[in-house]
């Protein structure tokens, strides 16, 4: 077996299997970490992204999760999936990033238009129009823009919570772990997103929601 | 007919609620609540059109190069963690807690077995005394803190108590060791005042991390309603005049332990 068919063999065991690159990573070759950060680095810049709402932003959160989970490697060792294991560090660090900016942004700027994301914050586009004409519906860019402002105004929790239940579909017991919540206040956590991005959003999406009070008899 | 809730059709749509079978028949019957589910669809529906952009195939790899110059040789090897700052402290003082009980029991002359004994206890129980002291200054900061959190800005709703979270966490750990020590060395009393703290730390560390001010002012009034703050100053200090008084004299009676006992 000559050199080049050794190594093909030993690059597609790596591929094969996490277990196995975090086992030889471990052991000391370092490149089979590579492997991994090929093989995740896609779905953790989508999370991240969703998350920020910002490219500059998630790209730094990828390389710092993974250069924490290269540091943590042996705590992992007994876990059974690294993906995941990557993904709540990300998205640990990218709370904590977004908590930092927030406070940086509130130091630095005086009371003013601009919320912690920098978007103009003009107070009354976040008033949902009773009546949204037909042409503002139309206006993707206009509903993109108001979409962006309703997850800005999540608290970091909940869009974390919102991210990973609907785009990323993470399971209530993985969102818990991530916010360090139990599990019956990770799922209200989602449930608040939910009901935030709809108030926020109702007007722009589909027919006003009817005036009835929900949970009543009719 | 009874209509469904908004948190319960949320709830249904996400697939978590209980009385699943109850709801869909009620939308099968129900043409309100039907529309109502399908408007918070078109709501997650619209959001799903933003776009995540595509950091291209080679993206991979190029994380890699960006990361590979800074990874140290080897991972952290899973032991290493135990080696942070505040897991050593509180290893640190249980790890001298037994040391100073094991040399005291060699140094001390034999033949005056009651002697040894009770001098064992005393530089146990002085130890306990130092590191139970440090812990409790430390959770009443944290609680002080805590009861005087506010929005960093005037706009924001919510308060963000997440350092105050991750250091009831952290008290809560060292809370347990320490209790669990102090009813091995029979002072039931601070055992007691160990167990009401370690309650209060699990609502802290069990809360969100940030909270409306109603929710604070809930954690708040539990702190004030089991007056732990008062109780743990006051620990604080007793064992503070223990320390002092045994600093000169090592002879220390259990009259104080017995008398916080009795309380």
């Amino acid at each position: 077996m000559n050199r080049m068919q050794q190594s093909i063999e030993s690059a597609q065991a790596i591929a094969a299997s996490d277990a196995l690159a975090v086992e030889r990573t471990l052991a000391g070759e370092r490149d089979a970490f590579r492997v991994l950060v090929e093989r995740h680095s896609h779905n953790v810049f989508r999370l991240a992204f969703r998350m920020t709402r910002n490219q500059h932003d998630a790209e730094e959160i990828v390389q710092e999760a993974f250069l924490r989970a290269y540091q943590k490697l042996g705590q992992f060792a007994a876990r059974a999936n690294f993906g995941t294991w990557v993904y709540r560090i990300a998205a640990n660090y990218a709370i904590d990033r977004m908590r930092q900016k927030q406070k940086e942004d509130a130091r630095r700027q005086a009371p003013g238009p601009q919320d912690a994301d920098g978007i103009e914050d003009d107070p009354v586009s976040r008033v949902p129009d009773a009546a949204p004409t037909p042409e503002r519906l139309t206006q993707s860019l206009e509903l993109r823009k108001q979409m962006e402002h309703a997850l800005a105004a999540l608290s970091h929790a909940e869009r974390t919570a919102f991210v990973m239940r609907h785009w990323e579909g993470c399971g209530i017991e993985e969102i818990a772990a991530v916010l360090k919540l139990n599990s019956s206040a990770a799922k209200n956590t989602v449930f608040r997103a939910v009901q935030k991005l709809r108030l926020a959003l109702q007007p722009l999406v589909g027919r006003s929601p009817q005036a009835r009070a929900m949970g009543t008899e009719s | 007919m009874k209509h469904m809730t908004e948190l319960e059709l949320i709830a249904y749509r996400e697939g978590v609620v209980e009385l699943r079978a109850t709801i869909s028949e009620h939308l099968a019957a129900c043409h309100e609540c039907r529309e109502e589910l399908e408007r918070i669809e078109a709501v997650l529906a619209a959001l799903d059109t933003l776009p995540v952009p595509d950091p291209g195939a080679d993206y991979g790899r190029h994380v890699w190069q960006q990361i590979a110059p800074r990874l140290p040789e080897r991972p952290e090897a899973w032991w290493q963690a135990w080696f942070q700052p505040r897991r050593l402290a509180v290893i640190g003082a249980l790890a001298a807690l037994i040391v100073a009980a094991f040399v005291a029991g060699r140094i001390t002359k034999p033949g005056s077995g009651k002697d040894n004994i009770a001098s064992t206890e005393q530089v146990r129980e002085r130890i306990l005394i130092v590191a139970v002291g440090e812990h409790l200054g430390h959770s009443e900061r944290m609680l002080v803190e805590l009861s005087n959190a506010a929005p960093s800005d005037p706009r924001q709703k919510e308060v963000n108590i997440s350092a105050e979270r991750g250091r009831a966490e952290d008290l809560l750990q060292e809370n347990r060791l320490y209790r669990q020590t102090a009813l091995q060395e029979g002072d039931t009393g601070l055992a007691s005042t160990l167990d009401e703290l370690e309650r209060v730390l699990l609502d802290v560390a069990h809360s969100p991390e940030e909270v409306t001010p109603k929710q604070l002012e809930a954690i708040r009034q539990k702190i004030e309603t089991r007056g732990i703050l008062f109780k743990v100053r006051v620990v604080g200090k007793e064992l503070q005049q223990r320390q002092e008084a045994a600093r000169p004299a090592p002879v220390q009676n259990d009259s104080t332990k017995k008398e916080r006992n009795k309380v």
